[in-house]
């Protein structure tokens, strides 16, 4: 048999239906669900007198729009709240298991699946959300889609669409001190560009993604979309597979076992082909700090602003100049050097324990800078949190001068309160530094949370290993 | 949806890389759990000089008159010409919703994002996607002609320049097939019923454990 690789196992394992022309109907096994992307999805589907075609595929919980302090008073903002009660009474009507917000089990809708096992190796994941990418960590084919494929879903249980082409992006060697998954992640797209993975599946190999944790793929998975890629992936260890036991969705007993032997030939054969291949050595990932208006546009901690004027493309050299006009730098101003106003540590890349973990281990005995107006802690869930306060790692954060809050989406995209204010500056370990993604006018450097950690302590961008 | 076969409409030049769906519809008029009335609100932070709210009467902000959609002479494009990589980041159809609302009915660019490209083919509104040259020349042509107008021929898979010049575009023929008759893919879809539900028997033999968890 032809080797294949692992985005064709999973691709070929979910085709109900393929037409002449490649279009294919692709089953899907998991339908995450959030408040935003859905009630137009529901309408539509109660419009057209449809059922959802299997409700257990489904899990649903609210994150972008639930405030993080003061839950016991519900949601203050009418808007956010109509849209989250309309999660809710969706959920009841159609009999769908929905986590609420003062559910221990609530969080960031990508944090919550594969904390719970409701992601596992082999399976087809949507979510009308486009870091649903970040399940693509567990050998599972994930990817966002927007409301229509939503209410498509919920419908028929598939997807029509056509097969990507494939991109391995292998990482060798050890990562240096200090250089974590989201190092990664926006080396790779500065590498590749945002652009750089429209039209593929990435999946990421070598001994240096062999190396990370669950929790690392994850971060790694969810930033395939800033470079383009509806899908990232990583193939299943042993790793993968003792992070599901025990989950409560996971399977159990003799299921369990058939499911283990599996999900072991989820990954891609020896000599598998791919459309692109891109090869990076680990050694050469510094830590990484985004300096404008596109995660692409990233340099090391220990670099400078890069200068406009070296890039010939107008079209780009433009970008590049608006972005620092947003940003209010000037070129080759030193990234150290650059000054913060608020810290956030959350969202669905980097809020999972061990990103709490590295940052409190930075923060531990410190204080944050006199210039920071707010430093703030989102867990990605609530079991998270409760983990994290099992740890004491609350204290080192509330010690520090951090606040300690709730779980959601907060200030990644400040659909809540949680927001910078016009020209405020953030260290944020989330994933977009778009324009005005954190509050109008705010700018966001995107970096890891041992980064935002130390800025918050320096009150400017700096090297944690340079911390007094 | 809106059905599109043949559109000869205004062209509005959006000369800027990278718009991301947060620029074209920002996060607070996501809150709405309506599918219409996004259009008055796309680009907003871009469009007005204020800061858009929900529930805000907009006809009363006051428009940012550097921002090429509040240019008199582009009121009523139906066509957006764009740079590279249009739509990326967010997933969110809010997009899609606001520039169909607005008016749009096509956007030429040298590359999208693909799940905005996607979302496209779901409202009635065409992506066109354009060699970065070609793209270049129409907006020089843009810029330079007021009034500047181009025909999009669906059927056809052809643009057309005011001077006749024919330009070809690759459309995926099920998706053009679905815009030119308006069809709602989820119809099309129940007719393979059986077959879904015949895949999804075998399925759950070969791997069981997927059915369990919250199935009730």
């Amino acid at each position: 048999m032809k080797a294949r690789n692992l985005y064709d196992k999973l691709w070929d394992s979910h085709v109900v239906r393929e037409e002449k022309d490649g279009t294919a109907l692709l089953y899907i096994d998991r339908h995450l669900v959030h408040e935003v992307t859905s009630p137009q999805a529901f309408e539509g589907l109660r419009l057209a007198g449809r059922k959802p075609w299997r409700t257990g595929s489904v899990l649903a919980v609210a994150d972008h729009n639930v405030p993080t302090t003061g839950r016991e008073g519900g949601i203050r903002d009418a808007v956010s709240r109509l849209q989250v009660e309309t999660l809710d009474s969706n959920c009841e009507d159609y009999g769908i298991l929905e986590f609420r917000m003062n559910d221990l089990r609530q969080g960031i809708v990508h944090v919550v699946g594969p904390e719970q096992g409701a992601t596992l190796p082999g399976m087809t994941v949507v979510c009308g959300d486009s870091h649903t990418s970040t399940h693509g960590a567990f050998a599972a084919l994930a990817f966002g889609i927007g409301t229509s494929e939503v209410e498509h879903v919920l419908a028929t249980q598939c997807l029509l669409g056509k097969k990507s082409k494939s991109m391995r992006i292998a990482v060798e060697g050890e990562l240096g001190r200090g250089v974590t998954a989201k190092d990664i992640a926006l080396y790779v797209i500065g590498r590749i560009g945002t652009a750089g993975g429209t039209g593929y599946a990435i999946e990421f190999s070598g001994s240096a993604v062999s190396a990370l944790s669950m929790e690392g793929r994850m971060t790694l998975c969810n930033m395939a979309i800033e470079a383009g890629a509806r899908a990232g992936m990583v193939a299943v260890d042993e790793k993968t597979i003792e992070y599901l036991r025990g989950r409560p969705f996971s399977p159990q007993g003799e299921l369990w076992e058939s499911a283990c032997s599996y999900w072991r030939t989820l990954t891609s054969d020896a000599g598998a082909h791919f459309d692109a291949m891109v090869a990076i050595d680990a050694a050469e990932i510094r830590p990484q700090v985004t300096w404008g208006t596109s995660p692409e546009m990233v340099v090391a901690i220990d670099g400078a602003v890069p200068d406009p004027k070296n890039f010939s493309d107008p079209v780009k050299r433009q970008g590049m100049e608006r972005a620092l006009v947003y940003m209010g730098l000037s070129p080759n101003q030193k990234i150290e050097e650059i000054a913060v106003d608020k810290i956030f540590i959350g969202s669905c890349t980097n809020s999972r324990i061990e990103d709490l973990r590295a940052a409190a281990n930075v923060v531990k005995g410190r204080h944050v800078a006199k210039n920071i107006r707010l430093a703030m802690v989102v867990p990605g869930s609530g079991l998270v949190k409760r983990q994290a306060e099992k740890e004491g790692l609350d204290r080192v954060f509330q010690e520090a001068g951090f606040e300690w809050r709730e779980p959601g989406c907060s200030m990644c995209l400040a659909m809540n309160d949680d927001r910078l204010s016009p020209g405020e500056r953030c260290a944020s370990t989330s994933n977009r530094n778009f324009e005005g993604r954190q509050g109008q006018g705010g700018r966001t450097h995107l970096v890891s949370p041992e980064l935002a950690a130390a800025a918050a302590i320096a009150g400017h961008f700096v090297d944690p290993g340079r911390l007094p | 949806m809106k059905p599109f076969g043949y559109l000869d409409g205004l062209v509005v030049p959006l000369d800027r890389p990278n718009v991301d769906t947060d620029a074209i519809i920002p996060k607070q008029f996501l809150k709405s759990i309506r599918r219409s009335g996004f259009g008055p609100n796309l680009f907003d932070e871009w469009r007005y000089l204020d800061h858009g709210e929900p529930g805000m009467d907009n006809s009363k902000r006051k428009p940012n008159p550097d921002f090429v959609l509040n240019a008199p002479r582009y009121r009523g494009a139906q066509i957006l010409l764009a740079r590279e990589n249009f739509g990326c980041g967010s997933s969110r159809e809010h997009a899609p919703w606001a520039l169909e609302d607005y008016g749009f009915r096509a956007i030429i660019a040298p590359s999208f994002a693909d799940i905005f490209y996607n979302n496209c083919f779901k409202n009635g509104l065409l992506p066109i996607v354009l060699d970065a040259k070609i793209v270049d020349r129409l907006f020089a042509e843009t810029f330079g002609n007021e009034g500047y107008r181009l025909a999009i021929d669906l059927q056809k898979q052809v643009v057309v320049m005011p001077s006749g010049e024919r330009i070809g575009f690759e459309v995926d023929a099920f998706r053009k097939h679905c815009l030119i008759e308006g069809l709602d893919d989820i119809g099309l879809t129940l007719v393979h019923g059986d077959e879904i539900r015949a895949f999804e028997d075998r399925y759950r033999g070969a791997q069981p454990w997927l059915f369990i968890g919250n199935e009730k």
